[in-house]
C-alpha cells in the first residue's frame, strides 16, 4: 500500500495545476497484444503514426525508421488495421 | 480567405505532438488522435481549453497533464465562454503591450454532450459576439465519460445507457441534432466537418479555421470503441465508412457558402461507391439490435434519413 502523505490544498499548485508531463506515465502495460514492425514492407508512409491515438509511433527522419514506444502503446491495433502494406502485425504479449 | 497551407506527411510526423503520449483514453480512442491532429495543424502559439468530457479528464489526471501548450478547464457548460474570455484577455494584453506574441490562437474542444446539448448556449453566444477562436466538437455521440448517455449527437437507434434497445424502444427515437447546420445559420465565418481517416482534409481545416478572422467551428466525428461497442482497431476505418456512406459528408460552409470536400465531392459525383448504411451499422455493437427481425426496418429509416440529408446538402452545395 501506498503510504505516502498525499498534499493538502495549501501545497499544490494554486487551482489544481496539472503540472507533469503525461509522458512520465507510462500505459505501456495496458496492451494485450504488441505490434511488430516489418522494415521490409514498410514504405515510411506515416499513416500509422498519423493514426495511433497515444503518439506511440514516430518517424525517425535521420535513419528513415518507424519507432514503436511500446511505454506508451496500448496495443489498440489501429496501427495494423490501417497501415496499407501490412507492414505491422499484432503479436501476443510475451510471444516472440 | 487566407493562403493555402500545403504540407507532407512527413513534415506533420516531424512536428512535436503537443496532445502527448502517457494520456489515459481508452486503446483506440479516435478521439484521442483527433486531438493530436488538431494540435499538429496549429501555427503558432496556442492556448486550449475543454469542455468536461472524456478528453479533458483522460488528459489531465492530476497532476499529469498530456497538453504541451496552455490549457484550462472549468466547467462542462462553458468551453466556449473560455475561449471568449481568453481572447479577449488577449486582446487587452496586447492593447496594453503586455503580449510578447503577434498573435496566440485559441482552441476550445468540446464533446457532443458539452456542444449539442449544454454548452450550446455559450457556443452561440461566442459566435454571436464574434470572439476570434476555433471551436473543436469531437462527437463520440454520447455522454462516454460518465457512463454512454444519449445526448443531442446520438444518432437514431443507437443504443446507450439511456436509450437502451428493448421491447419499448429500439435504441434512440429521435435524429441527430444538425449541428453544424445551426452554426451555419450563425452567419459565422468558418464551419467544417471533418474525418480523422481523412487526416489531410482535418488538419487543413483546422488551419483555415485558425487563419480566419472570428469564429470557427469544426464538428469532428470521433468513433469511441468503448461506448460504440466496436473493434478498438477499427475506430480509423469507421470514421471513413461514415463518410463513405454519407452517414458524415465532410463539407466546408465559408460564410456561408456550401461546399463539397473531395472525400465526399467523390461520392457524389460517383454514388456508385457510396456504402449502404448497414455496413456502418453492422460494425459497431450500439446497432445489433437493428440486425434483428423485430427492428430491422429502423435501419430502412436510418437510410432513408441519411440520402434525404445528403440530398439537401447536395442542393446546398449546387451539386446536381
Ligand atoms: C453541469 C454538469 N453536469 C454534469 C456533469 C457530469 N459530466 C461530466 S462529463 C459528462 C459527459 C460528457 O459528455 P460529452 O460532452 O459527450 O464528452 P465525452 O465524455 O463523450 O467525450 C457529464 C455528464 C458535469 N461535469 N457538469
Ligand atoms: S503505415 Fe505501414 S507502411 Fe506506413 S509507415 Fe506505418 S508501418 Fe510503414
Ligand atoms: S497498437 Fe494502437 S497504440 Fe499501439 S502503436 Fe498501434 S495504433 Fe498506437
Ligand atoms: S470512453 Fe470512448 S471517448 Fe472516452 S476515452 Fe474511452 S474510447 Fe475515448
Ligand atoms: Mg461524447
Amino acid at each position: 500500500m501506498n503510504t505516502e502523505k498525499k498534499k493538502g490544498w495549501k501545497e499544490i499548485p494554486m487551482a489544481g495545476v496539472c503540472w507533469v508531463p503525461s509522458t512520465s506515465y507510462l500505459t505501456g502495460d495496458w496492451k494485450i497484444y504488441r505490434p511488430v514492425w516489418d522494415s521490409e514492407k514498410c514504405t515510411r508512409c506515416v499513416l500509422c503514426h498519423l493514426y495511433c491515438p497515444d503518439g506511440a509511433i514516430t518517424w525517425k527522419a535521420k535513419t528513415n525508421e518507424m519507432i514503436f514506444n511500446y511505454d506508451y502503446c496500448k496495443g489498440c491495433g489501429i496501427c495494423e488495421a490501417e497501415c496499407p502494406t501490412n507492414a505491422i502485425s499484432m503479436k501476443l504479449e510475451g510471444e516472440p | 480567405m487566407a493562403s493555402e497551407w500545403k504540407f507532407t506527411a512527413k513534415e506533420i510526423a516531424e512536428r512535436p505532438d503537443l496532445f502527448m503520449s502517457g494520456h489515459r483514453a481508452c486503446a483506440g480512442c479516435a478521439p484521442a488522435t483527433v486531438h493530436r491532429l488538431v494540435l499538429k495543424a496549429t501555427r503558432g502559439p496556442t492556448i486550449a481549453t475543454n469542455a468536461t468530457g472524456c478528453m479533458e479528464v483522460t488528459s489531465t489526471i492530476y497532476p499529469f497533464t498530456a497538453w504541451k501548450i496552455p490549457w484550462i478547464h472549468t466547467a462542462f457548460e462553458n468551453a466556449a465562454a473560455n475561449a471568449s474570455g481568453i481572447e479577449a484577455a488577449l486582446k487587452i494584453l496586447r492593447k496594453k503591450g503586455r503580449l510578447e506574441y503577434e498573435h496566440v490562437d485559441v482552441i476550445a474542444f468540446g464533446g457532443d454532450g458539452g456542444t449539442f446539448d449544454i454548452g450550446i448556449q455559450a457556443l452561440s453566444g461566442a459566435v454571436e459576439r464574434g470572439h476570434d477562436f476555433l471551436y473543436v466538437l469531437y462527437d463520440n455521440e454520447a455522454y462516454m465519460n460518465t457512463g454512454i448517455q444519449r445526448s443531442g449527437g446520438t444518432p437514431l437507434g443507437a443504443w446507450t445507457t439511456t436509450s437502451p434497445a428493448g421491447r419499448k424502444i429500439p435504441g434512440k427515437p429521435q435524429l441527430k441534432k444538425p449541428i453544424a447546420d445551426i452554426m451555419v445559420a450563425h452567419e459565422m465565418p468558418y464551419v467544417a466537418t471533418a474525418s480523422p481517416a481523412f487526416w489531410i482534409d482535418l488538419i487543413k481545416k483546422v488551419r483555415r479555421g485558425l487563419e480566419v478572422e472570428g469564429p470557427a467551428f469544426l464538428h469532428v466525428i470521433a468513433p469511441c470503441p468503448r461506448g460504440w461497442r466496436s473493434d478498438p482497431s477499427k475506430s480509423i476505418e469507421i470514421s471513413r465508412i461514415a463518410v463513405e456512406t454519407c452517414i458524415f459528408p465532410l463539407w466546408e460552409a465559408i460564410d456561408g457558402e456550401y461546399n463539397l470536400s473531395a472525400p465526399s465531392k467523390l461520392m457524389a459525383l460517383r454514388p456508385e461507391r457510396k456504402k449502404t448504411v448497414k455496413e456502418y451499422l453492422k460494425m459497431q455493437g450500439r446497432f445489433r439490435h437493428l440486425f434483428k427481425p423485430e427492428f430491422e426496418h429502423l435501419t430502412g429509416k436510418i437510410q432513408e434519413t441519411v440520402d434525404r440529408r445528403w440530398q439537401k446538402l447536395l442542393k446546398r452545395c449546387n451539386m446536381p
